[in-house]
């Protein structure tokens, strides 16, 4: 039974570390902006892509530094084009923005990649097989949660002990507060959008070391799971997203362990409608009375 | 809203028939396989759609994404209940020939589409309508996706035929009025447009709007919040399960898989490009949509060599990539789309006043 068991709960843990790193850039934006962000599930995507083509032709200590610069770059650009000149917008035409926004994305990697879905490289030792118990798995299995705790609490350091951090948390409680307070909202939402597809760039390179195909659409689904993550979590807290996730990476293995593989996504959504109705603001999340 | 005069009312009736009649006539003249009669006969059936969801989005102000999920639904009863009986053997052949072992009339299994996504919607609105704007947003396109992945289960597969294909079922070759495939979408969905557009002018609809301006507001005004929003979300649905076996109609093969998250996506940006809470603009950004995205810049993805000059950019694609810029504009610096909250027939009146609040 444990033998059987003991490969879906490693591949549990390791899929849930990368729906961690992505979902922090969620909850993180929607912590500040009150935004979901749709194009960050395509950030993603892209930071899988920009992976084939650099090292097709530089070697893999100097893309990975780079793909992660360009991630970034791509979610900096992304907020000053689609979601700042909406900012006094209604709530509504933000999200259609990031709906096209992500529409966008794909489309424009379509273009790029002529649809046709891209071998990702193997990265050095983390593509390499590995025993543990009776189960035999890739290094990143391992890696993944562990870098993802990392991550996560030089994260929960910088925002709770930089400057920068105090910004942030003083905009994510009151926006036009923090203005009058001569916070500079932009340079701390882009900010947010920095670190979040930073994060989504390392969890990139962690899920294709696992599923080693990329296409333009491959984003949109593990995008919604780290969001259901984020909201599972308590949205807006970020050891809520990174638990939260966790939670749902196993879940689906162990469904896909139980034969119901068609049931894996539609797991995640249950979760997600239960949560909402029976406790909205999640695990972890701050009290507001606004969201039911 | 101001009630329409007499002959305002024949005049628009009149220009409704001319336009059916111009359609007739681009069939016989032209033939039903001409691309125009092909973007005609989808921009009706995405039309009535796109209404559909604009009676939730734009009129009731409930920021809804699980179109795709009810349309489904539409699409699959009306599908399973008119394949032909002795098609079935050769349709389910993983499945030893079904379970349904009948076969309904089309009008009927297109209207009993209608009503199983509306008794599903009903069911789903229960919960769901307690959430707001994008909760309520990512929930029901949750649960799109879990219908999706239920009607793909194996167990159902003597119903749903699993994840295959349906087929063999009547499609708009098979209902040609006055010998013209294109008339029968453009009368169901110009019926199911005209009924949503009674329901807007009335009691109910203004009720719907002012829950869209200010839910406080209206509930102190004596408006039963959850019974309109629940009564305007099985509506919407309804129309979306008739637009779904619509779509199958077009199709001729329906599957489960197409009902993506991406389809919903398509319907939300033809109602902002034709204005949130405007029905014409609804309507003329479906046609114009789907003939874009379908026939007029198909040319985009063509590689074209003018006087021995390669134009740049002109690949397998770009057609795509064009499209959504465009679309981000719309969504960016044309927020109230063609129409905005107007009507394509209010347009002469001088301005009234502004209805604040359209896109909350």
């Amino acid at each position: 039974m444990f033998d059987r068991i003991l490969p879906y709960i490693l591949a549990g843990i390791s899929v849930g570390g990368q729906y961690a790193l992505i979902a922090v850039g969620y909850t993180m934006v929607y912590g500040i902006l009150r935004l979901i962000n749709f194009a960050h599930g395509d950030i993603f995507t892209a930071a899988g892509f920009f992976m084939v083509y650099l090292t097709a032709s530089l070697p893999m200590a100097v893309s990975i530094p780079l793909v992660i610069v360009l991630t970034v770059a791509l979610g900096f650009l992304l907020e000053r084009a689609a979601y700042k000149p909406l900012r006094t917008a209604p709530r509504m035409s933000v999200m259609i923005s990031a709906i096209g926004a992500s529409y966008l994305l794909q489309n424009l990697m379509w273009y790029i990649t002529g649809g046709l879905a891209k071998q990702y490289p193997v990265l050095p030792w983390l593509g390499d097989n590995v025993q543990i118990f009776s189960a035999s798995t890739k290094v990143v299995t391992i890696v993944t949660p562990i870098l993802t705790i990392l991550l996560v609490i030089a994260l929960v350091m910088l925002i709770r002990y930089t400057k920068i951090g105090m910004a942030m948390r003083a905009v994510s409680h009151d926006f036009e507060t923090s203005q009058l307070m001569g916070i500079r909202i932009n340079s701390v939402i882009s900010m947010t959008f920095v670190i979040g597809s930073g994060l989504a760039a390392v969890g990139s390179m962690l899920y294709f070391t696992n599923y080693s195909t990329v296409t333009p659409t491959v984003g949109a689904m593990p995008g919604l799971k780290a969001f259901v993550a984020a909201v599972f979590g308590g949205i807006g807290s970020i050891p809520g997203a990174v638990i939260g996730a966790f939670i749902i990476g196993i879940c689906e293995n162990l469904i896909k362990a139980a034969g119901y593989t068609a049931f894996s996504d539609a797991f995640t959504f249950a979760l997600l409608i239960v949560v909402l109705l029976f406790k909205p603001t999640g695990l972890f999340g701050e009290k507001t009375a606004e969201k039911v | 809203m101001k009630k329409m005069s007499k002959t305002r009312l024949i005049v628009s009736l009149l220009a409704v028939l001319l336009l059916y009649a111009g359609a007739w006539y681009a069939e016989t003249a032209m033939g039903a396989n001409n691309m125009l009669i092909t973007v005609l006969k989808k921009g009706a059936v995405y039309a009535l759609i796109a209404v559909s969801m604009n009676l939730l989005n734009g009129f009731t102000g409930l920021f809804s994404l699980g179109q795709a999920g009810f349309m489904l639904v539409g699409a699959y009863v009306y599908a399973v209940f008119t394949i032909p009986l002795k098609r079935h053997a050769a349709v389910y052949q993983y499945y030893n020939g079904g379970i349904i072992q009948f076969e309904l009339p089309l009008l009927v299994a297109l209207i009993l589409g209608g009503v199983v996504a509306a008794i599903l919607a009903a069911l789903v609105g229960l919960p769901v309508l307690r959430l707001k704007s994008d909760y309520l947003a990512i929930a029901t396109l949750g649960f799109a996706e879990i219908i999706r992945a239920v009607v793909q289960w194996d167990s159902l597969g003597p119903i749903t035929n699993g994840s295959n294909l349906l087929k063999t079922y009547p499609t708009f070759s098979n209902t040609k009025i006055l010998g013209t495939t294109v008339l029968f979408p453009f009368i169901v969905s110009g019926v199911c447009i005209g009924l949503i557009l009674l329901l807007i002018n009335s009691t109910y609809g203004r009720a719907f709007k002012a829950i869209r301006d200010d839910e406080v507001a209206a509930e102190a005004m004596g408006i039963n919040l959850f019974k309109h929003k629940e009564l305007a979300f099985v509506i919407s649905c309804f129309f979306a399960g008739i637009g779904g076996a619509l779509l199958a109609m077009f199709q001729g093969t329906v599957q489960a898989n197409s009902f993506k998250s991406a389809m919903t996506y398509d319907i939300l940006l033809m109602v902002v490009i034709g204005g949130m809470g405007s029905v014409s603009g609804s309507v003329i950004a479906s046609f114009l949509y789907i003939a874009c995205s379908e026939w007029w810049l198909r040319f985009l993805d063509n590689e074209q060599v003018i006087n021995g000059f390669q134009v740049p950019l002109l690949r397998s694609g770009f057609r795509m990539v064009v499209f959504s810029v465009v679309i981000m504009i719309v969504v960016l610096f044309f927020r109230r789309g063609i129409m905005g909250d107007r009507e394509l027939w209010d347009l002469r009146l001088p301005k009234r006043k502004k209805e604040g609040g359209a896109l909350k």
